[in-house]
């Protein structure tokens, strides 16, 4: 395991054994990435490897018990035509949500999708520890087999990183085995490529079982120089310890091109054993359809539009 | 555990019209060779020949060299220089807008990847024409005097690594300056300079202001030799470059020449290092390593190098070498038979003088001459594979203990055209750019090419620059 | 015969081509007297709109690269070659000169614009470099664009004019708002109908028609112009707005129509940095 021991000079110490990022070098190796052209057998593998990995997500503050059902059907059956697409990677709500999620799901075919919440505040992470640790409780005693929590970014960019540290263990002991922990960085406030590696390390080490990009609430979010960056993080985490970390970009991914961009950073980065639901998922909503037209022309030759695929 | 395999994504080659045989382009016209004979250029990816072209004899290099000058003394030298420029800015435009045919041609002629003709090479040609457009009637303003005067008729020899690149760096300042040309393109790699001729025709360019003679070294010799010409710009490899220095003696004529190189990257231990990685593979694969500045020496510092070399192993296992038309290509064919025969040679060399190679497992094609990445460790400065330049995808990598001793390896050559400095301090760059011998240099970054930028080396690399002001100078006669 | 489709002429700003807020036009005649168009009247919101406008985009403008910057602005060249017939048109009813002179004018002013457009990508390396300072330190020299410029065109000519108040400010990688001199507000309008179809950017060029004496004193007090090229003022709203314009410092000038670089580096800054050189 790294040297950590929960000091703030203990994590800075270790923090700064880590290599800089050069913002420049990054971004161009991200770009070459994605002028892979993906065609034929390898996309329609793609697509339908993008599906199972989307964790569908619903947070907004005008939510309904409707509202949810509906996309947790979707979740089920994606298509309604055409059962051989699969079912998504995870359907991801707010807590007073999960409920609703959990119970519709499991009378819909879905007992294997599991709901995901977002957690400890949601999505500032601007409240005591007291009433994040509480949020998670509710999550999980609701039906929740995944926590989307959030950093305390604050806490980060001031230099209190054990607080940060802290905070993740502390969240994470109270998932213990009930629940997967994604701890959420929040890139777009992060800024920098140096601040995203270091913060996925501490995340890992603090003992995230995915680290995921952004709320989805503040752009830029998942850039594909940062979703690089974490991928090599997770990358030289395993070669460290022998643990893989999951790595989950959400916001900002609307089409497949910019799905299988994704896939195509994971393959050539951390490699082909990521290349699941275990250990990628895409945080995303409007991909889906995206996903379905693209599919459907892939069968059928033909552009798709807006009213072949539902609009929930 | 599923593996994601990319799928065939052939570029079409619908897009080229190569004819089966093609003429000299002279004075505005295809006209055919006196007594020339034909010679056939091939796909080195397959073996397949493309077309056949013509040798340019002495007396084709005379017919093109009289169009020169007549095109100089009646019609470019009495130009203004907004015109002049007009007609290069049509002539950049045409290349943007015939871009994709250019592409899948000098990726067929050279072997190169379209992935790397469609987002480097043509848009690096068309954005040099543009440029240099600009300056044709701004050049009092380019610190060469108030009324700086083209040479004339200028030669200009030009190597088949990037073969419309290093045109448009020959042709486009040498025309924004006032001068005409006669240009030859390398023998393995003439197709995009004759397409090229065509776009002189759509830009309505004035007869015989650029002229194309194609022909191996001896039809080079002819046109070096020749008396009717004030310049000569060449762009090879240094044993040539010398042999030209020599010939110009007793004569009037300029010379500006652009040789060999065995570019050191050096890599301290606070670089950043998956960037590093990128800028270490890009520096000597890029382009299969044909390339004159490529970083061929890795000097990296002794205590972080076994984790460097795992790095670059695991990097180079994704390489994708093959059919240069898929546009998942990384690395393509090596240009000619006799070039993979030198890069072989060399590369035994290394072996036996107990260096250590290692290249990630590849499927090679059958046909086609094909090289795969490699890279010797356990290198000397003594070693052959430290000294001569391959010109191919094989890096030799060196440590250091201290930045003195790397910079004292790195300059330890004959050549001086480049140096990549890998670090994550500020002042430590500068310290060693300001130490390094070399003509071009780059930090945190390699292989980065920009018109306004001036390229060109020190030593045995060659003499003058190109692109940028300074690249002006060697079109120019300034007032002392 | 044939019912012309006549043009209006509204003003220039942000990409798009609004009335005045005012509401208010004024009637131009041609050199016979004859009535041309009601151009707008440009009021000091609209000014106020313009940069607004020009401000929004001054940052995403200076920071595409000056090739990118070079290639737009040979675009707008070529747009221009292809409106020739319109411009000439304008200039003869405007200036009441024959066609040849409106035809000599309009290649002058597009030659005169390719002339800027390459510059741009040019200016730092004539103009910046490397400064040997005493002691280990690497000192360099760039000019960087000022920010938002104010332009009164010059009354000279209908079209060369527009091309001497604005191309070496956007050469410059500035912004900008310009004020057509009143007699020749037709050419200014066609012009920004050439820069909205030729990839510039909304805002990066914003073109006000009306009276330069109304609009001068707003744009002299208005703490948000980092510049103003006054060559189209008369002396005594010249000297005014130098006044006015002392509350933020703006750099002023006025030029001759004469091309030069200078025109470009009166809108630049220059900046110097430091760095040591050390192992």
């Amino acid at each position: 395991m790294l040297a950590i021991d929960g000091t703030e000079i203990s994590i800075k110490s270790f923090l700064r054994t880590l290599s800089p990022v050069d913002q420049v070098g990054a971004e161009s190796r991200a770009a070459m990435l994605g002028t892979r052209s993906i065609k034929t057998t390898s996309k329609l593998w793609a697509i339908d490897t993008a599906i199972s990995m989307i964790d569908l997500t619903t947070l907004e503050g005008a939510d309904t018990p409707g509202k949810v059902k509906a996309i947790c059907t979707k979740a089920v059956r994606p298509d309604p035509i055409d059962a051989t697409v699969p079912h998504v990677g995870a359907v991801c709500v707010y807590n007073d949500m999960v409920r609703i999620a959990r119970e519709h799901l499991d009378n819909n075919g879905g007992k294997s999708i599991p709901v995901a919440a977002v957690s400890t505040a949601f999505p500032s992470g601007r409240a005591s520890l007291e009433v994040k640790k509480r949020d998670t409780e509710d999550a999980i005693a609701n039906g929740a087999t995944e926590i989307d929590m959030v950093i305390d970014r604050g806490a980060f960019l001031s230099g209190n990183l054990a607080k940060v540290f802290a905070e993740i263990v502390c969240i994470k002991e109270i998932c213990g085995e009930r629940a997967h922990l994604k701890v959420i960085l929040e890139t777009g406030e992060l800024v920098t490529y140096d601040n995203v590696r270091k913060a996925s390390f501490l995340a890992m080490a603090a003992g995230a079982d995915f680290i995921k990009t952004s709320t989805g609430k503040v752009t830029p979010a998942a850039t594909t120089p940062v979703v690089l960056v974490m991928l090599e993080a997770v990358r030289d985490y395993f070669q460290l310890t022998g643990k893989r970390i999951g790595v989950k970009p959400a916001g900002g991914i609307r089409t497949t091109k910019d799905a299988i961009k994704q896939l195509v950073l994971v393959n050539e980065t951390a490699g082909p054993e990521w290349l699941n639901p275990e250990l990628f998922r895409i945080g995303a909503s409007a991909l889906l359809n995206d996903l379905l037209m693209q599919r459907m022309k892939m069968h059928h030759g033909q552009y798709s539009g807006r009213n072949y695929v539902t609009l929930d | 555990m599923m593996k994601f395999e990319y799928a065939p994504a052939p570029e079409s080659t619908a897009i080229v019209d190569i004819q089966s045989d093609y003429n000299l382009f002279i004075d505005g016209k295809f006209v055919p060779s006196k007594g020339g004979k034909r010679f056939a250029t091939m796909n080195p990816a397959n073996e397949q020949v493309l077309a056949k072209v013509t040798q340019g004899t002495a007396a084709d290099v005379d017919r093109a060299v009289k169009a020169a000058t007549n095109a100089y003394k009646k019609t470019w030298s009495k130009l203004p220089g907004a015109d002049r420029g007009k007609y290069l800015f049509r002539i950049a435009r045409i290349l943007q807008e015939r871009a994709r045919e250019f592409a899948v041609l000098e990726s067929m002629d050279n072997g190169k990847p379209i992935r790397e003709t469609r987002d480097t090479d043509i848009p690096l040609a068309a954005a040099h024409f543009f440029y240099h457009a600009g300056w044709a009637d701004k050049l009092e303003h380019a610190g060469l005097g108030a009324n700086p005067k083209a040479h004339g008729v200028v030669g200009q020899i030009i190597p088949w690594n990037f073969p419309l690149l290093m045109l448009a760096w020959k042709i486009a300042p040498a025309l924004a300056t006032g001068n005409t040309v006669v240009l030859k393109p390398a023998e393995t790699t003439p197709l995009t300079a004759l397409l090229f001729a065509e776009v002189c025709q759509q830009a309505e360019l004035p007869n015989g202001v650029v002229n194309i003679v194609t022909g191996d070294g001896a039809t080079g010799s002819a046109l070096v030799n020749h008396p009717g010409i004030q310049k000569i710009a060449f762009t090879g490899s240094t044993e040539v470059g010398k042999l030209i220095a020599r010939s110009v003696v007793g004569t009037k004529k300029a010379l500006t020449l652009e040789l060999g190189g065995k570019g050191a990257n050096i890599v301290f231990e606070d670089a950043p290092i998956d960037e590093t990685v990128e800028g270490i593979i890009n520096g000597i694969y890029f382009n299969q390593g044909h390339v004159c500045c490529a970083g061929s020496r890795l000097l990296v510092q002794e205590n972080i190098k076994d984790e460097l070399i795992e790095k670059l192993k695991r990097r180079m296992s994704m390489i994708r070498v093959g059919d240069p038309l898929d546009k998942n290509t990384d690395l393509g064919a090596i240009n000619s038979k006799a070039q993979l025969t030198k890069i072989q040679e060399l590369a035994q060399s290394g072996d036996t003088e107990g260096a250590e190679r290692w290249s990630p497992e590849c499927q090679l094609p059958e046909k086609g001459f094909w090289f795969p990445p490699t890279f010797f460790t356990g290198v000397s400065q003594s070693h052959r594979i430290a000294r001569e330049e391959i010109f191919g995808p094989v890096l030799s990598v060196i440590t250091f203990r201290t930045p003195s001793e790397a910079i004292e390896k790195a300059n330890n050559t004959p050549y001086g055209l480049s140096a990549g400095i890998w670090t994550d301090k500020g002042s430590r760059i500068l310290w060693s750019a300001q130490q390094l011998k070399a003509g071009v240099i780059w930090a945190n970054t390699f292989n980065k090419f920009d018109p306004a930028s001036p390229f060109g080396g020190y030593k045995e690399s060659g003499w003058g620059r190109e692109g940028g002001r300074h690249g002006l100078a060697a079109y120019l006669k300034g007032d002392m | 015969m044939r019912i012309d489709v006549k043009k209006t002429y509204k003003l220039f700003i942000g990409g798009q081509f609004p009335r005045s807020e005012s509401g208010r036009s004024y009637e131009l005649f041609d050199s016979k007297g004859n009535f041309l168009a009601n151009p707008a009247l440009a009021s000091r919101k609209d000014l106020r709109d313009a940069v607004v406008a020009a401000r929004n985009i001054s940052d995403k403008w200076s920071s595409a690269t000056a090739f990118n910057r070079s290639q737009i602005l040979y675009r707008v060249a070529e747009v221009m070659e292809g409106r020739k017939d319109q411009f000439i048109a304008e200039i003869i009813a405007q200036e009441g000169v024959t066609k040849a002179q409106a035809l000599k004018q309009v290649n002058e002013a597009i030659d005169l614009w390719v002339w800027y457009a390459g510059w741009c990508d040019k200016i730092a390396s004539v103009y910046g470099g490397t400064n040997p300072v005493s002691g280990s330190f690497y000192n360099f020299t760039t000019p960087e664009n000022l920010g938002v410029v104010a332009s009164f065109i010059s009354d000279q000519s209908s079209l060369t004019s527009i091309v001497h108040a604005v191309a070496p400010i956007l050469a410059g990688g500035n912004t900008l708002v310009a004020v057509a001199h009143e007699d020749y507000p037709l050419s200014a309008i066609t012009l920004s109908e050439v820069i909205a179809t030729s990839d510039v950017p909304g805002g990066v060029v914003n073109i006000l028609t009306g009276k330069a004496k109304e609009i001068a004193p707003w744009v002299g007090s208005h703490m948000d112009i980092d510049g103003v090229d006054g060559s189209g003022l008369d002396s005594t709203t010249y000297d005014a707005l130098r006044k006015d314009g002392a509350d933020n410092l703006k750099r002023i000038n006025r030029f001759d129509e004469v091309k030069s670089p200078q025109r470009i580096l009166a809108y630049m800054e220059h900046k110097t940095v430091w760095h040591p050189i050390g192992i």
